[in-house]
Parts: C-alpha cells; sequence; structure tokens
C-alpha cells in the first residue's frame, strides 16, 4: 500500500471505511508530516492533540456511512470553529476564540471529519499571496521564494505539500482558485447561495463564497457534498436541491458547448498560458465537447467594478473590529482615541487601504460615481454571462494571467497584485460557480490552471468538465519535499 | 374655532412648523434579526445573542413577525404598504452599536405615505405621513456606574423600531400632543407597539422651523434628537420656536443644525452644525435580500386589523348616540373603549358615558392609574348604574356606593343591602317623612307661603336628611310641593 499522505481524499475514505487504514493511522500521518513542515507557516493554530483524541474516538466507534469517516481536515482560518482560536490572520482578532461553529464547518465534523488546524491565509482573506496575514506569509510548497496565492494560501500550500488530505477555503475575488491553480491544486467556488456564510470572517458578504480544495476533481465533488447546505441563518443561502456531486460525476460530456470568451485573451498575456488554453481547448474537444468564440464584452470594467463593491462591503463588514467587544484593544484617552489607536495597530496595511477604499466610496458626494456605478457595472457583467449561457453550458478561461510569483515581488504594487484576479472576480461579481484545475507547468516549472466557469448551479456540470479534462491532462508535479524538518 | 398658534414679536407674527420623526418600539417578543427577547428592565447584557454584539461571522435574519407589525402600522396609518424595500447600512461608530452600522431602510422603506386624522378643538385636521421603515435599536452606553469607564448595555440592541416621519403638518404644542397620543392610541389598538414613553417604546426627533404668517415657503428647521415625553416635545417646541424668532427679528439666519433638549434648564442646545453631520455612507445591506412580498401577503394581514379609533368613534356616535367628545374620550385609549364597551352590555350608555368620564377617571386620576389597574371592574359599574338607572338609588347615594366600591372592588348591590341605602320610593313612608319636616319646622312654613319661593330647597334637604339620603327626590319633590299649597 502507498503512504497515507499520498492518497486522495476519496482514496482514503475507502481505505478507511474497508477497515485497512484507521482514522488514528491517517491522523497521525498528517499529524507528523504538519509538525515537520514548519517552514512553509501553513498553520496559524494546530489542533493536533485535539485531532488524535478525536481519531481514537472514531475508531472506537467508528461511523462508516458518514462521508468523511474519520478523516482528518485543516481548514482556512477564516471559519470560526467552537472553542479554538480564529483570527482570519488578523492581529486584531488574535486572542478571538469563537463560542460557535461556521455552518460549513460544522457540516464537515456532522460527516465524520476531525479538524487538523487553522490555516494561514492573507489578513481578513484580502491578498492574492498571502503576504498581509499578520502571523507572516506562507510559503508554497513548490518553490522556496514562492508565494502560494491568496488569499487562501495556507489552504493551498497545506494541501499541495500533503499537509491535509483536502481543505476548504474562501473565495471572494479568486481566493480559492488562484492559489489552487498556483499549486497545482484543483479549487472550486461554488455559486454563491451553495455554502453557508454563517460563522465565517466576513469580507465582502455579495461576493464571499466557501468551497473545496483538493488533489483531484473528484475529492472536489465530494467534499463539496458535504459542505454545502441551505441555511437558514444565511439570508443569502439558496433552497435549491443538491445533487450527490461525487455519486453523479461522470465522464460524459459529449456534445457540450464549452465557449471560448474573446476578452480574457488580455494584452502581453503569456505564450505559455495561450498555449494551455489552446490545449484545453483540444482535451475537451477529445472527449466530444464543442468549441464556440463567445463574447463577455464587459470583462474589462470587472476588476475595477469588483475593488469598489468589495472594498465598499469590506469598510462596513469590518467596523465591528473596534476594541469595545472582543479582539485586540489599544486603551485611549476616550472612546475615538481607543478606536483610532487600536484599529490603526491592530488591522495591517492592506486591510487599512481597502478599508480607507471602501470608504471612500460609499461617502456622499462620491457615492453614485463609484458604488452606484459599479452596481450597474456588475449587472452588466452578470448579463454578459446569462447571454452567453443561453449558447453553452460552460466557460473554459485560464484561471490566472501567470504562475505563481516570488515573495515580495508584487507586495509594493498593489495594482499590479490586483490583476492577478483578472480572470476569476468577473465569476465573484456574477454569483457563478468556477473550478480551476491544474493543466500544465510553465517554462520555470510552475503550475498554471484553468478554470471551468458554469451557470448558476450548475457545479455537477463544471464537475464533470473538469473531471473528463483531468484525464487527458493527466498532471504530475514532481514535489521535492526541500521544506520538510526532521 | 380656537385662536392659531403664532408667536408675536413686534406687531409680526409667526407660524411654526413641526414636523415629527417619531421611533416607535416594534411589540415583539424578539428582535428584528436575531432571535433574542425584548424584555424591558432585564439585567444587562442578558437578551444579547451573538448576532446582536455583532460576533464576527455572524449574520442577521429578518424576524417575520416585525415586519407584519410594520405592514399593520402602515395599514392603520392609512398607508401605502411597498411590496418591496431594502434594508440598509447606516455606517458610524458608537460603543453601542456593536456592528459599526445599524440596519435601517433608506432609500426604498416598508411604507409610504399616509395621514393621520388628529381632532382639535377647532376640528379634525389631517396630518400626512411621508413614511414608515424598520430599523434596529442601538444598544445603551452608561457612563455612571463607573467613574473611569462607560459601560455597555446591549440588550436593547437590534430591537425593532418603526420610524414614522411626519410630513411639516403640525403646526403648535397642542397638535403635536394630539398627533402623539393619536398615533399611540392606533399603534395600541393594533398592537404593534405598547406606546410606554416612561420605558423608551415611544421617542421623538422633532423638526421645528418657523416663518411668517403667510409666507408659503418653509423657514430653515433645527432637528431636536430623541426628546421622550409630550410635554418635553411642547417644551422643547416653545423653546425652539421663540430662540428662532428672535435671531430672524435680530436679522439672523437659522443654522441648520442637530439640538438637544437639556429638560433641566428648558432649553435646546446645539449638538453639530450640517457641516458636521455624520456622513453615514447608506448602502444596501449586502446580508439581506430585498425585502419582497405580494398583495395577497398584506390582504391576509390587512384581515387581522381590528377596529381602529376613527372608527370605533363614528361607531359609538352613530350607534350610541354620544357627542363626538364623549366618543373622542372613549375610544383615544383601547382600554378605556373597551372598559366602556364592557360596561354598556348591560347598562345605560349615556350614564356608563358619564360615570366612566366623570367619577371614574377622577378616581384613577386621584390614585394615578391606569384604567386597566382600576379597582373598580367594568362588571361592578354596570351594576352601579342599573341600581340608578332602576330608581333602587339615587345619584347622590351612588357617589357614596361608588367610594365604597373603590376599595376593592365590591358588588354594589352588597354595599346597597348591607349599608340599607335602597333609595325611599313608598310614597306613604314619604308622606309621614314629610309630615314630620313640615310639622317640626313651622315658622319656615309661614315664611314660604308669605312669598319666601327659595325656602323649598330647604325643606327637601331636610326630608333628605331626615332619610339619610335615601329618600327618593322627585317623589319629595312632588309631595312637598303638595303639601305646601
Amino acid at each position: 500500500m502507498s503512504n497515507i499522505i499520498d492518497l486522495s481524499l476519496s482514496e482514503l475514505v475507502s481505505n478507511i471505511k474497508s477497515k485497512k487504514i484507521s482514522s488514528n493511522e491517517a491522523t497521525l500521518a498528517y499529524v507528523e508530516r504538519s509538525k515537520k513542515s514548519k517552514n512553509l507557516n501553513a498553520y496559524n493554530e494546530e489542533t493536533f492533540d485535539a485531532a488524535l483524541k478525536k481519531a481514537n474516538e472514531f475508531d472506537s466507534k467508528p461511523d462508516f456511512n458518514k462521508k468523511l469517516p474519520g478523516v482528518p481536515i485543516a481548514v482556512k482560518d477564516l471559519f470560526c470553529t467552537k472553542n479554538i482560536k480564529t483570527t482570519a490572520s488578523s492581529k486584531i482578532l488574535n486572542n478571538f476564540i469563537p463560542t460557535y461553529e461556521s455552518t460549513v464547518t460544522q457540516n464537515l465534523w456532522n460527516d465524520g471529519s476531525i479538524l487538523l488546524g487553522k490555516l494561514n491565509c492573507d489578513e481578513f482573506a484580502m491578498g492574492s499571496s498571502n503576504e498581509t496575514s499578520y502571523f507572516g506569509n506562507v510559503i508554497s510548497p513548490i518553490d522556496k521564494d514562492l508565494v502560494p496565492g491568496g488569499s487562501s494560501g495556507g489552504s493551498a500550500s497545506a494541501l499541495a505539500a500533503k499537509l491535509t488530505p483536502a481543505t476548504i477555503g474562501t473565495d471572494t475575488g479568486g481566493s480559492i482558485r488562484q492559489p489552487a491553480s498556483f499549486t497545482g491544486t484543483v479549487g472550486l467556488k461554488p455559486t454563491y447561495g451553495s455554502c453557508s456564510r454563517y460563522g465565517i470572517v466576513a469580507f465582502a458578504s455579495s461576493l464571499d463564497q466557501a468551497g473545496p480544495m483538493t488533489r483531484n476533481v473528484k475529492d472536489s465533488a465530494l467534499l463539496l457534498e458535504v459542505m454545502s447546505s441551505f441555511d437558514n441563518k444565511d439570508s443569502t443561502s439558496v433552497d435549491f436541491k443538491r445533487p450527490m456531486y461525487s455519486k453523479e460525476l461522470s465522464k460524459d460530456i459529449k456534445g457540450k458547448k464549452i465557449g471560448i470568451p474573446k476578452e480574457y485573451r488580455v494584452e502581453g498575456m503569456s505564450e505559455e498560458i495561450e498555449k494551455l488554453w489552446e490545449d484545453g481547448k483540444k482535451y475537451l474537444k477529445d472527449c466530444g465537447a464543442e468549441i464556440i468564440d463567445v463574447s463577455l464584452p464587459h470583462t474589462k470594467f470587472a476588476l475595477p467594478t469588483y475593488y469598489i463593491v468589495a472594498p465598499a462591503e469590506a469598510s462596513s463588514n469590518l467596523a465591528r473590529y473596534d476594541g469595545v467587544k472582543y479582539g485586540f484593544r489599544t486603551e485611549g484617552n476616550n472612546l475615538i482615541d481607543m478606536y483610532e489607536k487600536t484599529r490603526s495597530e491592530g488591522f495591517g496595511d492592506e486591510v487599512k487601504r481597502r478599508i480607507m477604499i471602501g470608504t471612500y466610496v460609499l461617502s456622499s458626494g462620491y457615492y453614485d460615481a463609484y458604488y452606484l456605478k459599479a452596481q450597474k457595472v456588475r449587472r452588466l457583467i452578470k448579463n454578459d454571462f446569462s447571454n452567453v449561457f443561453q449558447k453553452v453550458d460552460a466557460i473554459l478561461t485560464p484561471s490566472t494571467p501567470s504562475s505563481a510569483f516570488k515573495i515580495g515581488e508584487k507586495s509594493n504594487d498593489p495594482v499590479s497584485m490586483y490583476l492577478n484576479d483578472i480572470f476569476t472576480v468577473p465569476v465573484n461579481l456574477a454569483g457563478l460557480p468556477g473550478i480551476s484545475i491544474p493543466a500544465g507547468l510553465d517554462k520555470k516549472g510552475y503550475p498554471l490552471g484553468l478554470q471551468i466557469i458554469g451557470k448558476s448551479f450548475d457545479e455537477q456540470n463544471i464537475l464533470n468538465i473538469a473531471y473528463s479534462m483531468e484525464d487527458k491532462i493527466n498532471f504530475k508535479f514532481n514535489l521535492k519535499e526541500w521544506w520538510m524538518n526532521d | 374655532m380656537t385662536k392659531d398658534y403664532l408667536i408675536e414679536r413686534n406687531g409680526k407674527k409667526y407660524e411654526v412648523v413641526i414636523g415629527l420623526e417619531v421611533h416607535a418600539q416594534v411589540l415583539s417578543e424578539s428582535k428584528l434579526f436575531s432571535t433574542s427577547p425584548t424584555k424591558f428592565g432585564s439585567e444587562p447584557n442578558t437578551q444579547v445573542s451573538l448576532v446582536d454584539a455583532a460576533f464576527p461571522g455572524m449574520l442577521p435574519v429578518i424576524n417575520e413577525f416585525c415586519i407584519k407589525q410594520a405592514i399593520k402600522t402602515g395599514i392603520g396609518l392609512n398607508a401605502k404598504i411597498n411590496n418591496k424595500s431594502i434594508f440598509d447600512r447606516k455606517n458610524y461608530f458608537y460603543a453601542d452599536l456593536p456592528q459599526g452600522y445599524q440596519i435601517s431602510q433608506y432609500k426604498d422603506p416598508i411604507v409610504g405615505e399616509g395621514n393621520v386624522v388628529v381632532d382639535l378643538a377647532s376640528g379634525s385636521k389631517t396630518i400626512g405621513i411621508e413614511r414608515l421603515h424598520l430599523e434596529q435599536d442601538a444598544g445603551k452606553s452608561i457612563h455612571d456606574i463607573d467613574p473611569k469607564n462607560t459601560l455597555v448595555d446591549l440588550n436593547r440592541s437590534g430591537v425593532a423600531l418603526m420610524e414614522i416621519v411626519s410630513k411639516p403638518d403640525l403646526r403648535s404644542p397642542e397638535e403635536v400632543n394630539v398627533y402623539i397620543k393619536k398615533l399611540r392610541s392606533i399603534m395600541r389598538y393594533l398592537g404593534t407597539c405598547d406606546g410606554n414613553m416612561q420605558e423608551g417604546s415611544l421617542r421623538a426627533d422633532v423638526n421645528v422651523s418657523v416663518r411668517k404668517q403667510g409666507d408659503d415657503k418653509y423657514g430653515t428647521r433645527c432637528e431636536i434628537k430623541n426628546v421622550n415625553s409630550i410635554k418635553f416635545m411642547q417644551m422643547a417646541i416653545e423653546y425652539e420656536a421663540n430662540r428662532q424668532v428672535d435671531i430672524l427679528e435680530e436679522g439672523g439666519k437659522i443654522d441648520q443644525e442637530t439640538r438637544l433638549f437639556d429638560t433641566k434648564k428648558n432649553e435646546t442646545r446645539s449638538m453639530r452644525s450640517k457641516e458636521d453631520a455624520h456622513d453615514y455612507r447608506y448602502f444596501p445591506d449586502p446580508d439581506l435580500l430585498p425585502l419582497e412580498f405580494n398583495d395577497e401577503y398584506v390582504e391576509n394581514i390587512k384581515k387581522e386589523i381590528p377596529e381602529l379609533p376613527d372608527q370605533k368613534k363614528s361607531r359609538f356616535i352613530e350607534k350610541f348616540n354620544l357627542s363626538p367628545y364623549e366618543a373622542n374620550i372613549l375610544v383615544s385609549d383601547l382600554d378605556i373603549s373597551k372598559y366602556f364597551e364592557a360596561v354598556i352590555e348591560n347598562s345605560d350608555v349615556k350614564l356608563s358615558s358619564n360615570w366612566i368620564t366623570g367619577e371614574l377617571f377622577a378616581l384613577l386620576n386621584e390614585k394615578n392609574l391606569e384604567i386597566t389597574e382600576s379597582p373598580i371592574s367594568a362588571k361592578n359599574l354596570s351594576k352601579l348604574i342599573n341600581l340608578i338607572k332602576d330608581g333602587t338609588i339615587s345619584g347622590k347615594i351612588a357617589k357614596t356606593v361608588f367610594e365604597m366600591m373603590a376599595e376593592g372592588d365590591k358588588n354594589p348591590i352588597e354595599i346597597v343591602k348591607e349599608k340599607g341605602l335602597k333609595q325611599q320610593s313608598d310614597p306613604n313612608e314619604l308622606e309621614k317623612l314629610i309630615e314630620k319636616v313640615i310639622n317640626d319646622n313651622q315658622d319656615k312654613v309661614k315664611e314660604y307661603k308669605s312669598g319666601k319661593d327659595k325656602l323649598f330647597g330647604f325643606f327637601v334637604g331636610q326630608a333628605m336628611k331626615v332619610s339619610e339620603g335615601k329618600a327618593n327626590p322627585q317623589l319629595v319633590n312632588e309631595i312637598l310641593k303638595k303639601k305646601l299649597k
């Protein structure tokens, strides 16, 4: 039998179900590997002892009807976990221990999974490289100086380095798909309303969505199946019939129409990405799908729209971190002084930048020109997709305009950092599902991803397309384990 | 016709223009966006959920009951109910505002234009309603317990409020008084707000401006924030209107500003000018979808609407032949009207109305009680009225019985029996009694017969005295007249 940590989530589940591997063995394998991987700085909080205890409890009274029986999983530190520190990688929450559990993580535990720990991310999920975390940047297992992407950088790094069999992230503008693309893993952002936002530290409420990050497409389907649920504690949760994604997973995509949006062929896009995209089309054709050129004319407005809407909502969502009720506080001479000191010291630069942008675009005199205009453009972007989806079943695009960049390379240039999200943000603005799958390597040998965008609540379809392509792509990355300590 | 409320200075007359933003707490077991209870007077921070305290990742979920209460109130205000409305965030920092924003309704409120008809001495007047919207209340900052710190109580945080905005249709402190009372009465009939001003269930921001009589342009207004009694509203308006007139008379200009009313000094003071006004950065709350319902939903709520004060008043006038004045008093408060209707179920309407608005109100007033706490039940008052009506006791004796009833809701029939207060209506008995009075006062009889008519009253009084007040006064009159001829 191969090493436990080399098994995919689905394989691990079947091995546990067939009693070939115990929960304790699986958990121990991941705990030990995680302990040797501190160089990656993937964890904010380790709950290894508790995990081992829970694994033993599971083994003593196993329930193999669960979908994730005794499976250890580390999660992004944006999900509130009961009695376990939840920080959103911010100083302002660095002592915060929730008394409650997010719906998505509760769904995992209800289906037998066990918490391994909380994974690093960009502060309040604001970033594309996991360099804004109060707990330091995360390193990609792909290469020493490389960012894992962001904001779910700790999740991507831990997943790619096999510190967890699968993980969950959140995606507001690409925070699952971009790091998945950078680390050669599969990242799915579900349709807005599929996974409950209850108990997830909010960044931008109308865009935030939790989703699975896995080693392959089958795992993604399985994990989504567990995560997604209707939740009356989240008014934006949608009550639709959720398919058994993993059971209904199929490689039959014959006759599916796949759109190729011309606007995604952006200026200065590298030949590698061009080729990746071409190869993707070829694979789809090989699977019997039909390729159709389409147009999403408002694509170029997506990034500016996103960088108005997301900071606007964030500026308001983050107002609750004021030092009064919980979290970090610096005493002041009066209330205003306390606010100013607490928030100046508690938030990092990127978060402050976005709070300021958000406050500005909502201010009287600027509201119409920025926020209101952005809402109108958002509607146009949605309409673009609706129009295209009358002709095609899914859309294929690159996940990112380039492979992972070096640590520090873009940290002083926010705009170039924001440009990383150019292919992912339109999907959030339209509330659609999108999946990034590893599709090749660039000339430096770094992973590149392709994104498949689907209709609302049509996750099954994009999973099937991804599943078919995965087979043809046959992505391989030789992980060198350079970061490991003994 | 009463005189208009005008402020006179140097021979010029100024009209006062007032608009009210009334904050009425929705009568509801739980809060607007959480399931925490709303009980008043609970220990600090015991009625607080994670949502109310704005913990990370907590989300608001609309309490449908509060929506129905707002719709009901809208119907009671003859207002347009909007099938689609939007909850917005009003952003500002304060220690007792845990989210850093208040969820309110800004551009698209749940209820649009309506009106309230008020009764004034000069007749009735229609006050326009601009809108009604739902919003969360904030918590409470307590500055006087700890010498160094402000303490925060979040029990009120997230409680549902209806902000009812009137048009600038009010013209005097008295109109404000009548308007607030009418509004409160409507909401109490509907069961949508208890109207308890002491507990802060009803408070108002008062907008005041003045203009020369006859001008059709409004003057610059000042807003007096958060006044929590009608008396203070009236005092604030009077002070503020006079202050504005003084400024204008001195050739000055009114600055649009927010002011607060100092109840101890009886004056309004500037809180912040228009320039310093908060920029609340309103935007639609992305945690909540637009609130939508169809006409059928509203129709179903309409079916639950009880008879409202105006309808009840018309009914009382038509069916019971009451004067508009009497009807007004009896319908002004739902509990009074209930009491009245309980009494008249078995008793004479006119007598009931007189006794309730006369003796009973005086008693309640003296003891500082609400009608619901009345020491005399409707059932017993009804019995008392029947005793008067059928001649068992006189009105005068009834007052004595009434006083005895007040000490513990005793049955008047038993009181009359026990104390032997039954009216003497036997003509033979009365004749004997009157003969005795005449015999005992022969000198007075002489005087009377020589033309001193006024002495008739003396004989009646003596007869009543001798009978210990029990003699039927009508019969006494008749017999006396006969005997003294």
